[in-house]
């Protein structure tokens, strides 16, 4: 079912920013001039501490901007889907409804009941959203997204609120779909780790640009590779994350402040 | 398995199916009773008729329910009961079709749009301010004592709950799921079906309920006026004559309409928005 997805994402064009820079008041832009590049098909994860500006990048690839002042110029692919944190499925509609909700076309149904199949959710497609466990509202709105057949799919923190055992799962399953359907993929997490194992190429968010960016050359994708703490301890580096930002009134667990 | 002390006892007291539970205490009301519903008015006529048979209550006071009764039956073969029942029954539905379809109409346009808002909402407002009761003078001078100024009083009156609920509704619609829309690529017409709609829709039932109960209050007032039907015109008739048991018929078919109608819309309700998880159960 896949084989012709590869011939169609080969001719698309990929992300491209350039010098985009995002304000919400006077006292400071959140981007200022960032430029950024995603080639078809590759899988970019974006990290960055907490209000560095992330998810406005986000939305602004997405479109979701409309309101937000700034410029610059940003050009993504026809097909964009997003992913957010919360999985957003319409309360009133049955799980295969909400996966095909502005599809058209006879095929929709049939479409959707492959993507819910293809996220392990086959049997389910009359359930109602709040009857799902969150780890499977999350797989629906995968299946929602992959359904569109993406050149571009952003996710915002898709896996924030999971669980430990059900976030390996769902990177399994994430990393499969995406070697079938081949979308470029801009995921933002706050997990480092997360981040290695996922993508080809880890970028990093800072003063409103982006400060880092590695390339991901792991034979193979887990914690288990040689190269895997290299990475992680230079991610971690940049992101400042080595103990002295947290300031000094920080009293590490187990220890008191000698007086 | 290999055999251990636990083993030997799970097999000897399969049979049981022990139910040991540690459960809270429970805040939300529970799972819901049968026939529920019906408790409250059957416990209410529990009262009336024990009440007529002890005789605490005496007749002048409130006619007995087997009166009632014979009285119905009076009045349904000899002075066209049938036919007042309809009359009311037509005025109330005219009416709380068109005030349904108004305030809902103006709810979408109003929620929708600013300039809508700008536009519909402060007339709406006062119109709220002015009790619809205040208003019937007028609307005698300007569409007569006919049906035309009944239905239109109820109208009006059952309007104004659905515009406040579904416009409500329509405000209290999570801005996540539009944002979710616009990244699907969908057009106005399908948003306002899939997403406005269904959202809105719990507003708009607790909006009708209102405007059934403000319907029928309409409906009592403008059956005073020069009405040569309706059950609002055989109980000023009653009044006339001093007959109590008369007026307790046209009470308690006042009463049925109201529970009925209510009951019907929360039917509706229960069907419509299965999908919420509530203490509705
Ligand atoms: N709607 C808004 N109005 C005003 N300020 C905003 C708004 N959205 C974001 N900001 C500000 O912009 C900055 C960047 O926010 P953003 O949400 O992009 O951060 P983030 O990197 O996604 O953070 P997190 O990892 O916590 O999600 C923050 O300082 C935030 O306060
Ligand atoms: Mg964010």
């Amino acid at each position: 079912m896949a084989t012709d997805v590869g011939g169609l994402t080969a001719t698309t064009t990929g992300v491209t920013v350039r010098n985009l820079h995002r304000s919400f008041n006077r006292s400071g832009g959140v981007l200022n001039g960032l430029d950024l590049d995603i080639a078809p098909g590759e899988f970019v994860a974006l990290i960055g501490r907490s209000g560095s500006g992330k998810s406005t990048l986000l939305r602004a690839l997405a479109g979701l901007d409309r309101d937000v002042q700034g410029y610059g110029r940003i050009s993504v692919p026809e097909q964009v889907s997003v992913v957010f944190q919360d999985s957003r499925l319409l309360p009133w509609k049955r799980l295969l409804a909400n996966v095909t909700f502005g599809l058209d076309g006879k095929d929709a149904a049939e479409r959707g009941l492959r993507a819910l199949t293809e996220v392990g959710l086959a049997g389910r497609e009359s359930a109602w959203p709040a009857e799902l466990s969150g780890g499977q509202q999350q797989r629906a709105a995968l299946a929602r997204s992959l359904v569109r057949e993406p050149q571009l799919l952003l996710a915002d923190e898709p896996f924030g609120a999971l669980d430990a055992l059900t976030r390996l799962q769902m990177h399994e399953l994430l990393r499969k779909l995406c070697a079938v359907h081949r979308p470029a993929v801009l995921l933002v997490t706050h997990d480092v780790d997360e981040a290695i194992v996922l993508a080809d190429r880890v970028i990093l968010l800072d003063g409103g640009v982006v400060a880092t960016d590695v390339r991901i050359d792991l034979a193979q994708r887990s914690q288990a590779d040689p190269g895997f703490a290299g990475l992680r301890h230079q991610l971690l580096d940049a992101l400042g994350a080595t103990g002295e930002h947290l300031g000094s009134d920080f009293i590490a667990p187990g220890q008191r402040r000698v007086s | 398995m290999t055999s251990t002390a636990l083993d030997r006892t799970v097999v000897a007291e399969e049979p049981t199916r022990d139910d040991v539970r540690v459960l809270r205490r429970q805040l939300g009301p529970g799972p819901r009773i049968r026939f529920a519903f019906w408790i409250g008015p059957a416990l209410l006529l529990a009262i009336w008729v024990v009440g007529s048979l002890t005789g605490f209550i005496a007749p002048q006071v409130l006619t007995a329910p087997w009166d009632v009764v014979k009285e119905f039956g009076d009045q349904w073969s000899n002075h066209d009961l049938l036919g007042n029942i309809t009359a009311s029954l037509r005025r109330v539905v005219y009416g709380l079709t068109l005030g349904t379809a108004a305030g809902f109409a103006l709810a979408l346009l109003s929620g929708l749009s600013r300039l809508g808002e700008a536009v519909i909402d402060g007339p709406i407002q006062i119109k709220r301010a002015i009790p619809t009761l205040a208003l019937i003078p007028l609307f005698v001078a300007w569409f007569g004592i006919g049906e035309q100024m009944k239905i239109i009083t109820i109208a009006l009156i059952s309007m104004i709950p659905i515009y406040i609920n579904t416009h409500n509704g329509l405000r209290g619609i999570d801005g996540r799921y539009a944002e979710l829309a616009e990244t699907l690529d969908i057009g106005r017409g399908t948003f306002l079906r899939h997403v406005v709609l269904p959202g809105a829709l719990p507003g708009f039932l607790l909006g009708l309920r209102f405007a059934v109960t403000s319907a029928m209050l309409g409906l009592v007032v403008v059956e005073q006026y020069n009405s040569l039907s309706g059950i609002g015109h055989m109980m000023t008739l009653a009044q006339e004559y001093g007959q109590t048991s008369v007026i307790v018929v046209g009470l308690v078919l006042y009463g049925l309409y109201g529970f009925l109608a209510d009951a019907a819309v929360r039917l509706v309700e229960r069907k419509a928005l299965s999908w919420r998880r509530t203490l509705e159960g």
